[in-house]
């Protein structure tokens, strides 16, 4: 029993990074259409900017939590304003593979520099150790994650639900047309949305920095799972991003603990059976014919 | 409550005042396709105009172009006496455009209440208060906090009809509101347009309905193959019903 919770645990933390960056991935698709392929590489860019942040500058993880995702943001606004911008009138394919160019280039510049063997990070000050509730051990710093990842996915659908802001993002998220032709310029909203998805997945990398291998490659498993997270949770359905993140990192701690060789395949598998049962993900919307 | 102390005097006679929609000589095209030629009308200001016409003659096209959401578009289209060409959707939903479309637009995502304050008031004194919308659509104040999509068809229609008054859209782009409707909702819409009408808003209504479009219409223009076949008002509409719809295939 007391495995099952640790393992419960594990699920969680590791949920929390999906929801986040599957929340980042909903919301540009959403309101821009754009299938984000390098949402894997931006992940990947949160954790890797952790470590060279504490190596070069002595930034501990804290100080990561904060001055990555705000990078992050910036370098997303970068990305929309010099390249996605131009392609969003087009079939949206084309982003996608502009996207996974980027992907490419940001992985083999990453590799150029730091190479491809992981690079050091340690658990922050304060959660190095475990936690012992009534018999349980567990990791501090997974309690942490967890709790973390759901107060800020609380907090973005509270902005999400609360603001005139938040509104507008849902209302365009649901139909961009439709809500330009209700007198919203749905255009001006792009260009900061583009850039809040990437910081969700830059605080999922920095999240994932102290308990993941920090290597070039590690957003390339991440994006495929993301992709499954958010066909399970119903591609546009903000909430169905973050309860199939939560879901998939479940299925995954579970896997790994009881069918090891099995754990990736797992998620897969219920990608499938929720695809068969519901065509639309569990919060996604029919489309009417 | 100060409503309603805005009276207009532009409620019928529209022929004699400017109009305030003028289309002239719009063509669209679907790639290759050409969906409509040379299409030209206009709305007063508190006129009801419809087009009539079977499925697949551009009726949607005509609104979604005046909208803004039609790409491939030749020809001109000015409000209010301003020329609304190049303009993006939002701007001309600013400029007082309200678009209702046919699927009815309602959020899922939203709540009613949500659902009626998204669009930007763009017109202060024309903007109806929630007060007002609750007054005419009571049956919106009961479901203020529902989401969109658990309302029946008619109050979907109601709330999709109901959104662009309250941001204060003066000429409001119908596009079939009595599609899929029984008979008793179709008389609700049918009173809510005539009311809306009175308030001095200006309506270009799409319709298949003809015996519907009768009782609502002061003018109709019968379109096929994407071109106007006929301009008429409706007391010439109604005698010749039978007629017109036998020319129109419908």
């Amino acid at each position: 029993m007391s495995a099952f919770i640790q393992y419960t645990l594990q699920g969680l933390a590791t949920g929390g990074f999906y929801a986040l960056a599957a929340l980042g991935l909903a919301v540009i698709f959403g309101v821009m259409g754009v299938v984000n392929f390098s949402h894997g590489a931006m992940y990947m860019l949160g954790a890797v900017g952790s470590a060279v942040l504490l190596d070069v500058a002595d930034v501990p993880f804290w100080g990561a939590l904060v001055i990555v995702p705000i990078l992050l943001f910036l370098f997303g606004i970068l990305v929309e304003r010099l390249l996605v911008r131009w392609l969003l009138g087009l079939d949206p394919l084309y982003n996608f593979l502009l996207t996974f160019g980027l992907t490419l280039l940001i992985v083999d510049l990453v590799k150029r520099r730091y190479g491809v063997s992981g690079l050091p990070y340690q658990l922050p000050a304060g959660l190095e150790g475990r936690i012992n509730l009534g018999g349980l051990s567990l990791s501090s710093y997974q309690l942490f994650a967890a709790f973390f990842s759901v107060v800020l996915c609380v907090a973005v659908w509270l902005l999400l639900t609360k603001t005139r802001i938040g509104m507008i993002v849902r209302a365009s998220t649901e139909d961009a047309e439709r809500t330009r032709a209700l007198g919203i310029n749905v255009g001006r909203w792009v260009t900061p949305v583009f850039g809040f998805g990437i910081a969700l997945a830059g605080v999922a990398g920095v999240l994932a920095a102290p308990f993941r291998a920090i290597t070039a490659d590690m957003g390339s498993n991440f994006i495929i799972i993301l992709f499954a997270v958010v066909v399970i949770g119903g591609l546009g359905s903000i909430l169905g991003a973050v309860v199939a993140g939560f879901l998939v990192g479940l299925v995954e701690a579970y896997g790994q603990a009881y069918a090891p060789s099995f754990a990736q395949v797992l998620i897969f598998v219920l990608m499938a059976a929720v695809v068969l049962v519901r065509p639309a993900g569990l919060f996604g919307r029919e489309e009417a014919s | 409550m100060a409503e309603q102390t805005t009276t207009t005097t532009t409620t019928s006679s529209a022929t004699t005042t400017a109009p305030l929609l003028t289309v002239e000589k719009l063509s669209a095209f679907h790639g290759e396709a050409q969906a409509l030629r040379d299409v030209s009308l206009d709305v007063a200001p508190g006129e009801v105009v419809t087009l009539v016409g079977r499925n697949g003659a551009g009726k949607t096209t005509l609104l979604r172009s005046i909208m803004g959401l039609h790409r491939n578009v030749r020809g001109s289209v000015t409000f209010d006496g301003a020329t609304l060409d190049g303009r993006s959707a939002d701007k001309r939903a600013r400029a007082g455009l309200g678009w209702v479309p046919d699927d009815r637009g309602i959020y899922a995502t939203l709540t009613v209440a949500e659902n009626l304050s998204l669009p930007p008031v763009v017109d202060k004194d024309a903007a109806w208060s929630l007060d007002r919308i609750y007054e005419h659509f009571p049956v919106l104040r009961e479901r203020r906090d529902f989401p969109g999509t658990k309302l029946s068809g008619g109050e979907q229609q109601m709330l999709a009809m109901a959104r662009p008054l309250r941001a204060g859209s003066r000429l409001l782009l119908l596009d079939e509101p009595s599609e899929g409707l029984a008979p008793v909702i179709v008389n609700k819409i049918g009173e809510i347009i005539r009311d809306i009408k009175s308030q001095g808003v200006a309506v270009l209504l799409v319709e298949q309905n003809v015996s519907f479009a009768g009782t609502v219409a002061d003018r109709h223009n019968l379109l096929a193959q994407g071109e106007i076949v006929e301009s008429l008002p409706n007391d010439e509409f109604r005698s010749r019903t039978k007629e017109l719809l036998q020319h129109l295939g419908m």
